[in-house]
């Protein structure tokens, strides 16, 4: 069994003396893992680093086996460590792709999503954080979990949307929410695109999500915590913007 | 284990094979090595091991290995007080040392913040590294830490919460080393080198 494709890094281990074990994402095979012998040298360790674009090859007896995967070097992004929200970014990112996707199991959009968010030319702290933002939002559609903010769950109104559903994942109108307001989560207007984020408003988005993904994880039910890179990240996010 | 070697050289090798960089087989081999040299190298490897198992310690003040409380790097009066190195490991303090350009003084960390194995701020002597800094009035702080995503993510952290300091946080180079040719250069290294250049 062997296929070719594209991938990004998403984790690296040693593996005995000199082999590593890592996992890429890749558009056609998913969050996929394999054996690449001399894994552990110095020559590889740029390129195993998480983040870096990689040209891979995976190679295996049976279709069900670890397999070995031959890694090389596409594009370098070693760049994003100079900057603190970055890293963080990409630790988080790298985090709950392990946490929260099945391996082997194609995700081209998000594959396409991650590409585009590590690789966008985001200004400053808010930008990272609405781009993260979104792109978590593509995770949870991606794992199935899709959230439907284009009108609201009782009325079907597009307007004045300000929450929502904890259950549904459907956004409610502000003046349908009625009782049940303290019960339902804030929809930021950052995340219907009509207002530049801030703080507060990556805040709730991330609110939103993390729900969401806690809800897809299993955290809910106690049985495995979000990464603890994410509430790195979104302690970081809650801080004033600079 | 063969049935025809006795148990306590197995034992031995069985030991020996657990340090880094040896297998059984090597293991058995340097096991054999000693053994035909049991006056010249055997007994006192054996009673220096025994010695420095007794009296290692970390050190109170920056966590390097010594002999004693304080390692003799920090219990030097000549060297600087108001720079401290921060390094992951001791063996990163001992490759700044065989440098022989830093004459400050160090802290050792014990690791770096790690979401893949759970290594947390608190797991580390970061506190520790904290209170120093406001304590002994350094001015300078020289991250040393390695140039991975963990190491960079420490150094992050690092520079926030010595922020209150007041101290400068400074961080190591990264680019081009000493005899390297660019073509065989990955594009991060190239990429780090180009930001860091400077005016000739």
């Amino acid at each position: 069994m062997d296929w070719r494709d594209e991938g990004i890094v998403i984790a690296a281990r040693r593996h005995g003396e000199t082999a590593a074990i890592v996992e890429v994402l890749t558009p056609a095979h998913g969050r996929h893992a394999g054996v690449v012998r001399g894994g552990a040298s110095r020559r590889m360790a740029a390129v195993l680093i998480p983040g870096t674009q990689v040209a891979v090859a995976w190679q295996a007896r049976l279709g069900a086996h670890l397999g070995h995967f031959t890694l090389e070097p596409a594009q370098s992004r070693a760049g994003l460590m100079a900057d603190a929200t970055a890293l963080a970014v990409l630790n988080s990112v790298c985090a709950l792709l392990r946490a929260c996707l099945p391996e082997r199991d194609p995700h081209p959009d998000l594959y396409a999503a991650t590409r585009a968010l590590l690789d966008g030319a985001w200004p400053d702290g808010a930008a990272w954080g609405l781009a993260y933002l979104r792109w978590e939002l593509g995770l949870l559609a991606g794992l199935g979990f899709g959230l439907d903010l284009t009108a609201c769950a009782v009325t079907g109104a597009r307007h004045d949307l300000a929450y929502v559903s904890p259950r549904t994942g459907r956004a409610v109108a502000r003046g349908a929410a009625g009782e049940w307001a303290d019960r339902l989560l804030p929809l930021p207007a950052c995340l219907l695109g009509a207002a530049e984020a801030d703080a507060a408003g990556l805040a709730q988005g991330l609110a939103i999500t993390g729900h969401f993904l806690a809800r897809e994880t299993g955290e809910a039910a106690g049985l495995r915590p979000l990464p603890e890179a994410r509430a790195r990240l979104v302690e970081r996010l809650a801080r004033p913007i600079r | 284990m063969t049935d025809r070697t006795p148990r306590e050289i197995e034992a031995l090798i069985a030991l020996m094979a657990r340090l880094p960089g040896l297998g059984p087989r090597s293991a058995r081999r340097a096991v054999l090595h000693l053994l035909t040299r049991r006056e010249g190298l055997m007994a006192p490897l054996a009673q220096a091991m025994a010695r420095v198992a007794l009296a290692a310690r970390d050190c109170a003040v920056c966590g390097n290995i010594g002999t004693s409380e304080i390692c003799p790097i920090c219990a030097d009066p000549a060297r600087a007080t108001a720079e401290i190195c921060v390094v992951e490991q001791v063996s990163d303090l001992w490759a700044m040392e065989r440098a022989g350009v830093f004459r400050g003084r160090y802290h050792v960390l014990g690791g770096t913040l790690s979401a893949l194995d759970g290594v947390t701020p608190d797991s580390l002597r970061i506190p520790a590294l904290v209170d120093r800094v406001a304590a002994e009035g350094v001015t300078e702080v020289i991250l040393a830490l390695n140039a991975t995503v963990e190491g960079a993510t420490t150094a992050h952290y690092l520079a926030e919460a010595l922020a209150e300091t007041g101290a400068s946080v400074t961080s190591l180079a990264q680019g081009v080393p000493v005899g390297g040719e660019l073509d065989y250069l990955d594009d991060g290294t190239i990429g780090a080198a180009l930001r860091a250049r400077r005016r000739m």
